[in-house]
This record gives C-alpha cells, structure tokens and sequence, in this order.
C-alpha cells in the first residue's frame, strides 16, 4: 500500500506543483458554482422540483444558523460564510464515494499516480478553510470590542490570576487552529486509511461497512466544522464585560 | 532493536492509549442520549443530531492521536 499524507503532485506549471487535491478542488468549485449559476438563471416564484430542494436546504440552514445566534440581523452576516464550508466539505467528503474515480490514474514521473483524491485528505486544504475561519473571528472580535478592548481581554495586570488567565486565552485562540483542521483532516485521512486498509485484508463485503461509517463521519464532519465556526463567531460577536 | 520496530511501537501505543479516553466519552455520552430519548421519545429528532455533534467532539482526542500514529508511520 502506498500512503502518503502530502498530496501526490501530478505535473508541474512554471515550477508550481499541481496536485491531485487541487484538481479535485478545482472540479467540485465549478460543479458547485455551475449547478447554483443554473438553479440562479432558472429561478422562479412557483418552484419546481430541484429549486424546492434548494429551499429546503437553504432555508432550513438559515433557520438552524439563526436558532444558534440568537439574532436575524447577525445570521444574515454569518449565514454564507457558514453555509459554503457546510456545501463544500459536504461535497467534496460525499463525492469520494462515487465509484470508479480511485481507479483513474496517470502516468508520471515519480510513478502511476490516482488522478482523485478526497480534498480534505489535503492539509493544505483543510489548514486554508481553518484559518478563513479563524482569521474572520478575530476580526470580528476586533470589531466588536475595539482594537483596545479586544487586547485588554489577553494582557492585562488586575490581578495574578486574571494575567495568567489572560496568558491562557492567547493559547486558546492557537489551539482552535489545531483542534479544528486536525478533526477534519483526521477523520477524512483516517476513512481513507482504514477503507484501504480492510479492502487489502477482506476484499469482500466487510468494506461496506467501513464505507457506511465513512458516510456518516462525512456527513457529521462537514457539521461539526460549520457549526464550530458558527460557534466560534457567535462567541466572537458578543462584547466581552 | 531495531528503529523500525520502536517506530511501529511507538504508533500503536499512540492510538492504543489516545482512544482509550474518547471511547469513554462516546459511551457515555451515547447512554445518557438513550436514557434521554427513553425518558422522552418525542424528543429523539432533537436528541439525535445533538448526540452526533457531541459524539464528534468528543472524537477529537482519538483522531489527534491517530493523526500523530499516521505521521509516525507515514510521515
């Protein structure tokens, strides 16, 4: 078995690598981009039937996002930012269950390499979406309470304790980093690993069930990761006293 | 010895002791959603979704450790 946890670099353009992550990444943006363009153009007040599963999807996300931020005006902010990390984690966990695209592989010159391979099986990728989120709730944090106010909350000299508490923020603020793109990057990695993994010890069968769970961790995954940003940016948007 | 089998050492203890934590974590948190639901079976459409989000949380540690194992074997 060839494991590897960087993503294998089909070609090179100008010296910048081109990766089979990034060839997936680029299919699943066009798909999404071209799938809304079409629902857009053809978009009317009597729904049919693929519009009213937009709806459903769409109205149902907004509900849910406004029931966690307590607030219309702040979930119209945060809806489609939370929203396109649920739509495109979802997809691009769910589309590694499609058959037959592990089987196409090219030729290059480090060897046969798969063209797919699941996007958030890419650090890179998942590191990027993190600090999207992580970099948004700082500056809404900042905005919020003020440049002044937001540093008061991490350096400040009241008392001992509340200078060590304020040390221990700073270190929470980093290891949201990791906590968020480890539990995706982990879980997606590891589905791979271990489907690989059964299939070379039983071919037959016993997979499937692994590939249930792949599901189903595919689905909570791509959740979890939009309502901890959800989460995290609720928090944000409140003043700290 | 040699370091290969320190390093296939290494990884399993990794993921053999990291897991030990969250699969107690998962089992209680799926018990008590049980216990929840019995209590109150209307409630389970809620309890649900509920129950997954926290299960995935409650994850992370034991996919920490399997990612450090990965990077020990794979890296």
């Amino acid at each position: 078995m060839d494991i590897s946890l960087a993503p294998n670099i089909l070609t090179n353009i100008y010296g910048f690598p081109i990766t089979n992550t990034f060839v997936w990444t680029i299919f699943l943006s066009l798909v999404l981009v071209g799938f809304f363009g079409v629902m857009r153009l053809f978009w009317s007040v009597v729904p049919g039937r693929a519009q009213s599963v937009v709806e459903l999807l769409i109205g149902g996300g907004f509900s849910f996002v406004e029931s966690v931020i307590g607030d219309y005006e702040k979930a119209k902010k945060a809806f489609p930012l939370v929203m396109t990390f649920f739509i495109f984690i979802l997809l691009a966990n769910l589309f590694t269950f499609m058959p037959g695209q592990g089987a196409i592989s090219i030729k290059t010159e480090g060897g046969s390499v798969s063209l797919f391979r699941a996007v958030m099986s890419d650090y890179g990728m998942v590191f990027a979406l993190t600090m999207i989120t992580v970099i948004t709730v700082q500056v809404i944090a900042i905005i919020v309470n003020g440049p002044l106010g937001y540093l008061g909350k991490f350096i400040n000299f009241k008392s001992p304790l509340s200078f060590i508490l304020g040390v221990m923020d700073i270190i929470v603020e980093f290891a949201k980093i990791l906590s968020l793109s480890f539990r995706l990057f982990g879980n997606i990695f590891a589905g791979e690993v271990l489907g690989g993994v059964m299939l070379f010890l039983m071919p037959f069968v016993v997979p499937t069930a692994f590939l249930f769970l792949g599901v189903l961790s595919a689905v909570i995954q791509a959740f979890v990761f939009s309502v901890l940003t959800l989460v995290f940016i609720s928090q944000a948007s409140e003043k700290i006293n | 010895m040699d370091p290969v089998v320190f390093q296939q050492l290494a990884a399993g203890l990794a993921i053999g002791i990291g897991a030990v934590g969250s699969a107690i974590g998962e089992g209680y948190i799926a018990g008590k959603a049980l216990e929840a639901i019995g209590r109150n079976p209307e409630a389970s459409d809620k309890i649900t979704p509920l129950m997954f989000v926290t299960m995935a949380i409650a994850e992370s540690t034991a996919i920490y450790a399997l990612v450090i194992s990965l990077i020990i074997l794979f890296g």
